[in-house]
């Protein structure tokens, strides 16, 4: 038997007060198999569903009762049918009962692996436990519970039981409460683990759906001094879940091979510089460091011999204020320290150091080395991991810190310093107040989109694409569920309910495209840009530039300026409604030109647009130049002028001009 | 040319680094300006040490140590070290005044070199007998030091386009008012041509960025006449703050910081509500610093090779393009995915930042990091307001103590993320913290482990430490405590070392640097009787009075062993006086050693401690081995 190899029994409640949250339950339960048709091949699964209309478990024809329930799936190990199932599963009109599906679950798994596999099977129960379950033949239901724990401890069995419930109308509060001591008290009396979620986005987090076996990044002291260490573990807390690495595909394979893998191999060849042709083999390459325009060849032997090499360990450097670390410097995934499982010592030294932190509000500062052998150390913050659960001792979270050289200390203008016009106005400072206080993600501690059970919506993507397209090779990829759009967009709902604080925010501030700053394609930032104020002010920073007397360089720039302006108003124009800013604008100009003397710069430009636009819809637009008397600058109006007033008249009709 | 081949297997891999590497689609020349006048070499602070700190010093210290920071981060920048108000000169023009420095194997612009660091960290000591230093304008003569060296520079930062280039003259100077030794007409034309010259280089797509050093007691006044030159206006002059510190260090570091350019990462817009969506820039503050690239070299010419990558069809192992498609292994199938369709995947969102809704800080825990954070300042340079916006937010959050959830739509890597509000923290050596916000990358459920559950305890509490326990280890806490901690205060001492060694080797020395470990814990302080006592009073208290007494007993008890080491012992035993009843050379030597069985075999190589596994041949053979046969 494989060494990680796992079963799992998911105990699915169908009944109707979870027609609601199904799809959810559909897809996740689905997710968990087909990461393990991925990651865990050999991976057992069994589908257990009370609340159906059915019944249908050996219990029941064993010794009576266990209605409602459905062994869907007896434990096998997973295949593509198991999505099957498990993406459609059937609705059922019943309250079942969440002990009597545990007990099958136990049963299933008693009956297929007996003493054996302790320790590796997992029962897995979704249901909003919202009705009150059988009272039993004998005794009281928190024996039941005992009895049921006791025998999960026997056989090695974990429970993990996620408790949904979304809204709660008209739901027995009395029931309920009585439900979840009942689910508490299997998570004292045997390794049991109830999460409740909320929303259907949390469901989807909710369960683990892969399995990774965790490994110790070291095993060893703290040491606080040379005299007083303490026996500790240290894992990852954090660690980036990648999309898939993809293999590149080969079609070279011919068809009527069965065992063609499809696959293209990436293969380096190193080729001296001076002849192309030859191949370098591998004992002749040596590494090359940079160090400014030298490259310094080492060989990794006397990289060896030269390189920084400490010695393991994890050494306490000291404590300090918390406020003297800020939170944006953890630089990595998290570690979690441990004191070394059944040392009670270790237990009680670390419970002590991190509740005197806690109480003190310090950090401690460790310097790692994890392995022997490791290249460098690692500087890090130590913070208190308080267990609220009475049978996990405390720990530590470990985070790393900066070195002076991964730091770079910009420097940034104070807010205070910049003009009135950017800082907001007592009015718009309380409209802000208010967004920050009502757009509330965590309200009286029901906390939503918590990183703790908030999956990530790209690999739930990939691994339904995945299984689409295992069905209809051309399939496209799918929208995005909706479930999963409460990550990536603001939520309808919420901002609906606080509609009058948005409002009110929004109506206080206005934003407005900057005349200056060439277009940018983009016009997301604002339905309706104040037209008015930009026309106005793409003149007047052309006139205050041309009127500009200590440098003739103004005049060509603000020429320039303008020339650009126009244009982007007429690229940018939708159906003529820039026509009348982009007109005003080239009064301005030909204005401009006449007395700055440049009228050969303000025709080559109108003839250029014309020439670019005539034949395009914008063609309109120099009909309407000749109704507003926008014609090219004449020799009369300005002697430097090869156009005359007869060819600047005809403009557009006669073009054939030079100049 | 020099890729790293390793990085180029995995495709997520070169988003990843796209991340950790700051864009630098530009170049950079930069031309640092010292003044080398008199006045920079008097002391700026009379210590009774012996040598005396000037202004000259704290320059040059500036200037090398940013060109160590760029020959390591940055080493495509081009440099040029100019001093001027000189007694020498060098330069292309033969301007008076004016010290183009340089050293061997080199152009005046370039990179910088392992020798160009070297050297001018040296230049001081014989600067007065090689270089020389005086006033460059004195009345009664038309020579105009300043001006000499801004053409110089100028002259300097010619080659490359202006587009693709950034070009920056970075002036040292603690003098600010060059023209204040003449007087009358002189004095107008100087300053005129002065400033048109400064006008004209900028015109030329260069910068000019002043460093002013002053004195404690006597404050550089920009107003009098850099100002003008530098084309400051209004608010610009009051919001122009003149390093001084009452200690130089302090002084040293705020021009080292302002050396820097800042270089943001992109501008992204912010969605907040409806249809309010503002424009922010982000900054990479904080990415670890990795050794650098390697190129792989030809051992026997030391020159670099060409890596060629091609692709080749596992079947058939024919030469084939590069493909488009990838695939992945699923249900015995295989299901193909184009390009088109993984982007499509990974494009969930439009590349902006959605604002989401706050939560109290305290829901941000510690263990929410994946990767290193990112800063965003707001800019009003296409949508004006967005400042404003910013800054009514920023305050809101600090006053609610509250951070933004936000989801960042990255195209290559979309993420959950929470900006938390960080106001502006200034000390004695300028801006600490910049008032903005960071953006700190959440992990998603399937990126969080719950360790802590593996080594539950089933039906019993796990132990807890009690109140005079903690008592012992607040104290201990405080006894420990680093009062002044700062983050990154440490050196990385396995890149100093890389860095140290690879300076000397480029310069040819034969000895390696020592490098100083900053980051191994205060011995000496640790043993100060006060943390000692307080550490056993600690000890005590969690272990109890024997525990070195007690692990040494396990410890033995360990060693003389378990039940499965005793057996071991057991049976090596019977082994060597088994092994002893054969005359095994004799065995060996008759070709005997067939006749045995696997067990009698296996007592000799148990009483050698020889491996007992293989085949009766492979015992033999082994036998045979040891004997010397």
């Amino acid at each position: 038997m494989a060494r990680n190899k796992e079963a799992v029994v998911l105990l699915l409640d169908v009944g109707p007060s979870m027609h609601s949250v199904l799809s959810e339950v559909e897809s996740v339960c689905s997710m968990l198999v087909q990461k393990k048709l991925i990651f865990g091949k050999s991976d057992e699964v069994g589908v257990v569903l009370l609340g159906t209309d059915d019944t249908c478990n050996e219990l029941q024809k064993e010794v009576g009762g266990y209605e409602h329930i459905v062994v869907l799936r007896n434990i096998s190990v997973v295949d593509g049918n198991a999505v099957d199932f498990l993406q459609n599963l059937p609705r059922g009109n019943f309250r079942g009962d969440f002990i009597d599906a545990i007990v099958v679950g136990i049963d299933l798994l008693i009956k297929k692996f007996g003493p054996t596999n302790k320790g590796k099977q997992r029962i897995c129960l979704m249901t909003d436990a919202r009705y009150p379950i059988k009272a039993p033949y004998e005794g009281t239901k928190e024996d039941q519970v005992n009895t049921i724990s006791q025998m999960m401890q026997t056989h090695g069995i974990r429970l993990d039981c996620i408790v949904i419930r979304e809204k709660l109308p008209e739901a027995d509060l009395r029931v309920m409460e009585e439900n979840d001591n009942l689910l508490d008290q299997f998570s004292r009396k045997a390794i049991a683990k109830i999460v409740h979620v909320d929303s259907s986005t949390s469901l989807l987090g909710a369960l683990k759906t892969r399995n990774i076996s965790p490994v110790t990044v070291f095993r060893g002291d703290l040491e606080l001094s040379s005299t007083m260490k303490i026996k500790v573990w240290v894992y990852k807390k954090t660690s980036e879940e990648k999309f898939p690495t993809l293999k590149k595909y080969s079609d070279k394979a011919p068809s009527s091979d069965k065992f063609a893998t499809y696959e293209v191999k990436v293969d380096y060849e190193y080729k001296s510089m001076e002849d192309p042709d030859k191949v370098v083999p591998p004992e002749q390459r040596i590494r090359g460091y940079r160090y400014g325009p030298q490259v310094v060849p080492i060989s990794s032997a006397e990289w060896e011999a030269v390189k920084f090499k400490p010695e393991k360990g994890v050494k306490l450097l000291g404590f300090t204020d918390a406020s003297n670390i800020l939170r944006h410097y953890y630089m990595k995934d998290v570690y979690i320290f441990v004191p070394e499982p059944g040392n009670k010592k270790a237990i009680v030294a670390v419970s002590a150091i991190a509740r005197a932190m806690k109480d003190m509000n310090k950090s401690a500062i460790l310097r790692c080395v994890w392995r022997q052998g490791q290249g460098n150390v690692v500087i890090g913050v130590l913070r208190p991991n308080i267990s609220s659960v009475d049978n996990i001792p405390d720990s530590f979270y470990f985070n790393v810190l900066p070195f002076v050289e991964d730091v770079r200390e910009f420097q940034f203008p104070s807010f205070s310093s910049f003009p009135s016009s950017w800082q907001p106005n007592e009015q718009q400072q309380e409209a802000a107040d208010n967004l920050v206080k009502m757009l509330d993600l965590a309200p009286s501690s029901k906390e939503v989109l918590q990183p703790d059970y908030t999956p990530n919506p790209v690999l739930e993507r990939f691994y339904h694409f995945l299984e689409l397209k295992s069905k209809q090779p051309d399939a496209d990829v799918p929208p995005l569920d909706g479930s999963l759009k409460r990550i990536t967009e603001p939520n309808p709902a919420v901002f609906s309910h606080h509609k009058s604080v948005i409002d009110n925010f929004c109506k206080n501030f206005e934003l407005k495209e900057n005349p200056k700053k060439k277009k940018s394609s983009k016009r997301a930032w604002r339905g309706k840009p104040s037209t008015f104020s930009e026309k106005e002010e793409g003149v007047d920073d052309f006139e205050a530039m041309m009127a500009r007397r200590d440098s003739s360089k103004w005049v060509s720039k603000a020429i320039k300026d303008m020339q650009n302006h126009v244009s982007d108003l007429l690229e940018n124009s939708y159906d003529g409604d820039a026509y009348s800013k982009a007109i005003e604008c080239l009064v301005a100009l030909r204005k401009g030109c006449i007395l700055e003397q440049e009228p050969k710069e303000f025709n080559r430009y109108l003839l250029g647009l014309y020439e670019k636009w005539k034949d395009t819809d914008l063609a309109n637009f120099f009909e309407l130049l000749s109704s507003k008397s926008l014609t090219l600058i004449s020799q009369k109006e300005a002697s430097d002028s090869n156009v005359t007033e007869e060819e600047a008249k005809n403009f557009p009709v006669k073009t054939e001009l030079k100049f | 040319m020099d890729l790293d081949p390793e990085g180029l297997f995995r495709d997520d891999s070169d988003s990843e680094s796209e991340f950790y590497r700051e864009k630098d689609s530009t170049k950079e020349f930069v031309v640092y300006l010292v003044d080398a006048s008199p006045k920079m070499f008097g002391a700026a602070r009379s210590d009774e040490d012996e040598k005396p700190e000037t202004h000259f010093h704290a320059a040059i210290n500036c200037i090398s140590q940013s060109l160590m920071a760029q020959i390591i981060g940055r080493s495509y920048d081009e440099v040029a070290v100019c001093f001027f108000n000189t007694k020498e000169k060098k330069n292309l023009q033969d301007l008076n005044g004016v010290y183009v420095f340089n050293v061997m194997d080199r152009e005046c612009l370039d990179r910088p070199t392992a020798r160009l660091i070297k050297e001018l960290s040296y230049v001081e000591d014989r600067f007065m007998s090689n270089i020389g230093s005086r006033y460059g304008i004195v009345s009664g003569s038309r020579e105009n030091s300043l001006y000499n060296a801004l053409w110089v520079a100028q002259a300097l930062l010619r080659k490359g386009s202006a587009k693709s280039v950034s070009k920056r003259i970075l002036l040292f100077t603690n003098e600010d008012d060059p023209f204040g030794s003449i007087t009358g007409a002189t004095k107008t034309d100087m300053i005129r041509m002065t400033l048109q010259r400064a006008k004209d280089t900028q015109d030329l797509g260069i910068s000019i960025e002043l460093l002013p050093l002053s004195w404690p007691d006597e404050e550089f006044n920009v107003s009098i006449f850099y100002a003008e030159l530098l084309g400051l206006e209004g608010d610009d002059i009051s919001q122009f703050l003149p390093s001084a510190g009452e200690i130089l260090e302090d002084m040293t570091d705020q021009l080292r910081k302002r050396m820097f350019k800042k270089r943001k990462v992109k501008t992204i817009r912010f969605s907040i509500a409806n249809d309010i969506c503002i424009e922010v820039n982000t900054y990479a503050l904080i990415r670890p610093t990795s050794p650098g690239q390697i190129m792989w070299l030809d051992s026997v010419t030391n020159l670099p090779l060409k890596t060629e990558r091609s692709f080749i069809c596992a079947d058939t192992g024919a030469l084939v393009q590069e493909p488009h498609t990838y695939f992945h292994p699923y249900k015995n199938e295989i299901i193909k995915f184009s390009m088109d369709e993984l982007s499509k995947i990974k494009n969930i969102s439009d590349g902006q930042l959605h604002l989401l809704g706050f939560k109290p800080l305290d829901c941000l825990k510690d263990y929410h990091n994946l990767r290193p954070s990112t800063f965003i300042f707001p800019t009003d340079e296409e949508i004006v307001g967005s400042t404003r916006i910013f800054i009514a937010l920023h305050r809101s959050m600090l006053r609610f103590q509250r951070f933004a959830l936000a989801f960042y739509g990255s195209l290559y890597h979309p993420q959950l993320v929470a900006l938390v509000a960080q106001d502006e923290i200034t000390s004695s050596s300028g801006q600490v913290e910049p008032p903005g916000m960071h953006m700190i990358y959440l992990p998603y459920s399937d990126d969080i482990r719950h360790v802590e559950e593996l080594h539950m305890a089933v039906d019993a509490n796990a132990p807890r430490a009690t109140d005079d326990q903690i008592k012992k280890a607040s104290a201990l806490s405080r006894r420990i405590d680093l009062k002044d901690f700062s983050v990154c205060q440490f050196a990385n001492p396995a890149l100093q070392r890389h860095y140290g060694i690879l300076q000397a080797l480029a310069l040819g020395e034969d000895e390696m640097p020592e490098i100083k470990d900053e980051t191994l814990p205060d011995e000496e302080g640790l043993s100060r009787p006060g943390i000692v006592r307080a550490l056993q009073e600690f000890k005590i208290s969690v272990y109890g009075e024997n525990h070195d007494q007690e692990e040494a007993n396990t410890a033995a008890a360990k060693g003389s062993g378990s039940e499965a080491s005793r057996k071991r012992k057991a049976m090596a035993e019977t082994a060597a006086r088994e092994s002893a009843s054969y005359d095994w050379a004799d065995l060996a030597e008759n070709g005997k050693l067939k006749d045995l069985t696997v067990v009698e075999l296996k007592y000799y190589l148990t009483a050698h401690n020889l491996p007992v596994t293989g085949k009766k041949e492979a015992l033999i053979s082994r036998i045979l081995t040891h004997l010397g046969k």
